[in-house]
């Protein structure tokens, strides 16, 4: 298993596989770079939203006349000013642009403000007099599942049901361990706030800069919604302050425009922290249920399990999310015969959608316990045994999809499980010890414990969805010197896409200087930064554009220079032939004549999943991540301090290596966030912890040293063979995490993210 | 409406406001500095970190009224005819930043660290900084670009 190797050429600095610095790390320590909550324009009014303080109820008359009477304020909007399609979404449009008839979750937008200042736009938001008739909240999926339940939706409860039949159905098995697994409600909890300006261009037409994921899909659903032709909606992305999933799904979008085409002013939404909480989507609640058969030796022979993830109000992606769950529902193991039932199920909790991992973390964290359970049912090292149901290269899958590119589980597994453990901890110091400088013990009651976690996904969009990027490059020569311009719609969102359409435009042209333009929608679809999937695609895409545009540079070379040099190549930026070695340059080629091209990059195709089955090749390729836990815990208080994280993680070539490592770095840390403290806690449907105070995310003291060997193992279908590296980190490191809790308590630990009362013994398991 | 006075960015500003604005509202709205972010609005995050008389300070815990007669430093005022601050550099060479929202103001809260000890180990960063939240980096490189600014700090001092 090789990586395929770049064609050398002259050494051309700042290309792929260097750790490039990003471009926009100058602006952005400087404090100069534009977030979507900075922007301001001249004689622009702010926005504010009404919402549902009810997380079900019937809206019985909508009052906007003593909002309208606030001074300061220029419109109230309803659903009745909603010019086109009312609902908008994803995959269904099934969420109401503001809400007419029934509200389905706390924070559902009913009506919003413009007004000269944005305190006068949220006291009228509070002055919009809505009369509800109050329902009894649906909260609980199983309940929302079962037969008569009242349907939330006209198309029932059942938002998608994936049902995956592989293998013998019937299969039997000498050893069988059973488990009932939970995952909390995790925030994507990006720093920066929703937020955006809309800006009307007086010909019926507006402008929308905004921080978003995915500009195209925002720009149908603000067509189909302000009942525009597209042409005359313009997205342009503004700096994004962390994304993580959470932004793509509309948030202001809509809102705003509908504001700035009714003012004729430019408008500006931002939401606060609480109401971010409101604002977007969150990482599916699940409940799982596992049965896994093994011989005695410890080969796997079957999996049956139903998982039920909550989607609470409206679809967002959770069909895509449903699918993730159930194709990766087994592991990266070798699994013959396997039964499962994925559903997604509304009911009247906060929507959920995406958030990195997407389906493929809630599944992992129940699979990966069920090893360790089996392996202590078995009476075999946890190590030992998913060595032993490692995939590999030409596995096959649950969905009977052959496993085509690298797959190195058994080796990832290896080189965490070789990887030096760190030393004891110093009871002398009591920072390095659970409860910290809160003096809560000086070693007396603290374990260590060391669990291990094997995790995979899919990399890019599957199902048939035919996903692809767009790139323009455009070569000119500036002030003597040649440059490239790069134009793509691919979203910055903090991972670094930037930075590689960069790399990418000199490795193939051989240019210094390049240029990424900013993202907008004057240029086809990038697709969504998720999935792990933007430096493949939106890379691909900048890849084809410069072949093209060095084609049309060598073709027009050997115009200009006739056939007496034979074949012409580029290195560096010189034209050179095999026999006359340099002959021109690209300036001297290109002159005052830039070249240009347009390109698009699509994936192999993808298929359906049949839908009796769940058989087909669905998924274009995948990505797989080991990690190591260590952690020491004090078993009278419950307190976990996690000392170091060994991961290892196939990325198929590291275009640029700094940054992968940012990507695993931080993406552990999220995963330990949802092992131990993250989750948004719901009570009859109301979020009861809407803030950065309550709603815990990992510190700088709780993130541990970080051990990360990342293999390069190049896919051969993608780009430079390039793997995603964004979503692995977030998916094993939680359940290595809870492993290695269970290592040091003999507690079963079966929910995420883990109490101090569950480590202590309240949680009412047995130990 | 309260008149105010004070010293941003060695510039002295006299503005009315309302008894009740934050003070990173009025960096912000009304003098334009919108490189002090607001990230959750209960002094949690540190995304408003600023200088207040040279000790750093959450900027969304205080009122504009609260900083008469101080001299307030943002993020604006650290790089120097055109170079960037040893820490700005360091930022940004080690890739201390993805999405940059925590930036500024884990910088801001990091020069008081350093001015105040310029010798840190990491465990002293580490506790320095446990009340700025990053979401992208992991915070490793963050702990790595303090120890690089403060080291290139050092030895500037004693040359």
């Amino acid at each position: 298993m090789r990586a395929p190797t770049i064609q050398k050429r002259t050494e051309q600095r700042g290309g792929v596989g260097e750790s490039v610095q990003r471009p926009d790390g100058v602006p952005k320590t400087k404090g100069e770079f534009a977030y979507s909550s900075d922007l301001w324009a001249e004689n622009m009014l702010w926005g504010a939203t009404t919402r549902s303080p009810h997380p079900r109820a019937r809206i019985v008359s909508i009052d906007t006349r003593e909002a309208l009477a606030t001074p300061r304020v220029r419109t109230v909007l309803t659903h009745e000013d909603v010019p086109g399609r009312k609902s908008y979404g994803m995959e269904v449009p099934d969420q109401p642009v503001l809400a007419w008839d029934d509200v389905r979750y706390q924070g559902e937008a009913v009506a919003l403000v413009a007004a000269d200042h944005p305190e006068a736009a949220r006291r009228a938001a509070g002055r919009v007099k809505i009369e509800y008739e109050v329902l009894e909240p649906l909260v609980d999926p199983e309940t929302a599942l079962a037969d008569g339940a009242p349907a939330l939706h006209p198309s029932g409860n059942v938002i998608r049901h994936i049902r995956i039949r592989h293998g013998d159905q019937e299969a039997s098995a000498e050893v069988v361990v059973k488990g009932d697994y939970q995952v909390g409600m995790q925030d994507q909890a990006f720093l920066g706030p929703e937020s955006g300006l809309a800006i009307p261009d007086g010909e019926g037409g507006i402008d929308l800069y905004v921080s978003t994921q995915w500009l195209h899909i925002d720009l149908d659903q603000l067509a189909a919604s302000l009942d525009l032709p597209p042409s005359k909606v313009r997205i342009t992305l503004a700096g994004v302050g962390g994304a993580f999933g959470a932004r793509e799904d509309l948030s202001i979008q809509i809102h705003c425009c509908l504001l700035a085409l009714e003012t004729g002013r430019p408008v500006k939404m931002m939401y606060g922290r609480e109401e971010s909480f409101f604002g977007h989507v969150h990482r599916h609640p699940a409940r799982l249920h596992y049965e896994h058969g093994a011989m005695r030796d410890g080969r796997l022979v079957y999996v049956k399990a139903r998982i039920v993830l909550d989607g609470g109000a409206y679809a967002s992606s959770s069909t895509a999310v449903c699918a993730n769950a159930a194709c990766f529902s087994c592991g990266p193991y070798n699994v013959p015969n396997a039964t499962i039932d994925a559903y997604a199920v509304y009911t009247d909790n906060p929507p959920c959608g995406a958030m990195r991992g997407f389906g493929a973390v809630q599944t992992c964290f129940a699979y990966e316990s069920q090893m360790d359970r089996l392996a202590k049912a078995l009476d075999i090292d946890p190590v030992e045994l998913r060595r032993l149901n490692a995939m590999d290269t030409g596995a096959t899958m649950i969905t009977g999809q052959e496993v085509e590119g690298p797959a190195p589980v058994a080796e990832l597994l290896k080189r965490v499980r070789n990887a030096p453990l760190p030393p004891d901890g110093d009871a002398m110091d009591i920072r390095t010890l659970p409860g910290g400088v809160s003096n809560t013990t000086h070693g007396e009651g603290v374990k260590r414990g060391v669990g291990y976690a094997l995790g995979f996904k899919n990399i890019g969009y599957s199902e048939g969805f035919d996903d692809f990027s767009t790139a323009r490059v455009r070569l000119s020569v500036v002030a003597g010197e040649p440059q490239v311009e790069v134009h793509s719609a691919a979203s910055e969102v903090g991972q670094g896409v930037v930075t590689v359409q960069m790399q990418i435009a000199r490795t193939e042209l051989g240019v210094q200087q390049v240029v990424v333009l900013p993202a907008d929608t004057s240029i086809g679809s990038s697709g969504s930064s998720s999935a792990s999937r933007q430096t493949w695609m939106t890379g691909g895409a900048v890849k084809n554009a410069c072949e093209a545009v060095r084609a049309r540079l060598l073709q027009r070379a050997a115009q200009r220079l006739g056939k007496r040099h034979g074949k012409l190549t580029l290195d560096g930026a010189n034209i050179v032939s095999a026999g006359s070695g340099s002959v021109a340059s690209i300036s001297d080629i290109v002159g005052d004549d830039p070249i240009e091209e347009t390109k698009e990059y699509h994936h192999r195709k993808t298929f359906p999943l049949d839908p009796r089955t769940g058989q087909g090749n669905a998924h274009v390729a995948f990505a797989f991540a080991a990690h190591r836990a260590v952690v020491d815990v004090d078993l009278d208080l419950g307190l976990v301090r996690v000392v170091e994280m060994a991961t290892a993680q196939d990325v198929g070539k590291a275009l640029n290596p700094q940054a992968v490592e940012g990507q695993i770095e931080g993406g552990i840390a999220q995963g330990l966030g949802l092992a131990l403290m993250e989750e948004i806690q719901i009570s009859q449907g109301r979020i009861l912890n809407p803030s950065f105070t309550d709603y815990l995310i990992p510190t700088i003291l709780d993130m541990p040293p970080v051990r990360a060997d990342v293999l390069e193992l190049g896919d051969p279908h993608a780009p430079y063979g390039l793997k995603g590296v964004g979503e692995p980190p977030t998916i094993s490191s939680t359940p290595a995490i809870v492993a290695a809790l269970r290592d040091a308590t003999g507690r079963p630990l079966t929910r995420v993210p883990v109490r101090p009362d569950d480590i202590v013994g309240l949680d009412g398991q047995s130990g | 409406m309260r008149r105010v006075s004070l010293t941003v960015n060695a510039v002295e500003h006299e503005a009315m406001v309302e008894p009740r604005q934050l003070l990173v509202y009025f960096l912000r709205e009304q003098l334009g500095l919108t490189g002090t972010n607001v990230g959750c609005d209960t002094s949690t995050c540190g995304a408003c970190t600023i200088l207040l008389n040279g000790k750093s300070v959450k900027s969304c815990t205080v009122l504009a009224v609260q900083a008469e007669g101080t001299e307030v430093t943002t993020i604006e005022a650290l790089a120097q005819d055109g170079d960037l601050h040893p820490l700005q550099q360091a930022f940004h060479e080690t890739h201390a930043l993805q999405c940059g929202y925590c930036t500024p103001g884990m910088i801001m809260a990091a020069l008081d660290l350093i001015t105040n000890n310029e010798d840190m180990d990491e465990d002293e960063i580490r506790t320095g900084l446990e009340g700025n939240l990053c979401r992208c980096t992991g915070y490793h490189n963050i702990v790595k670009a303090i120890q690089q600014a403060s080291s290139e700090m050092r030895s500037f001092a004693t040359k």
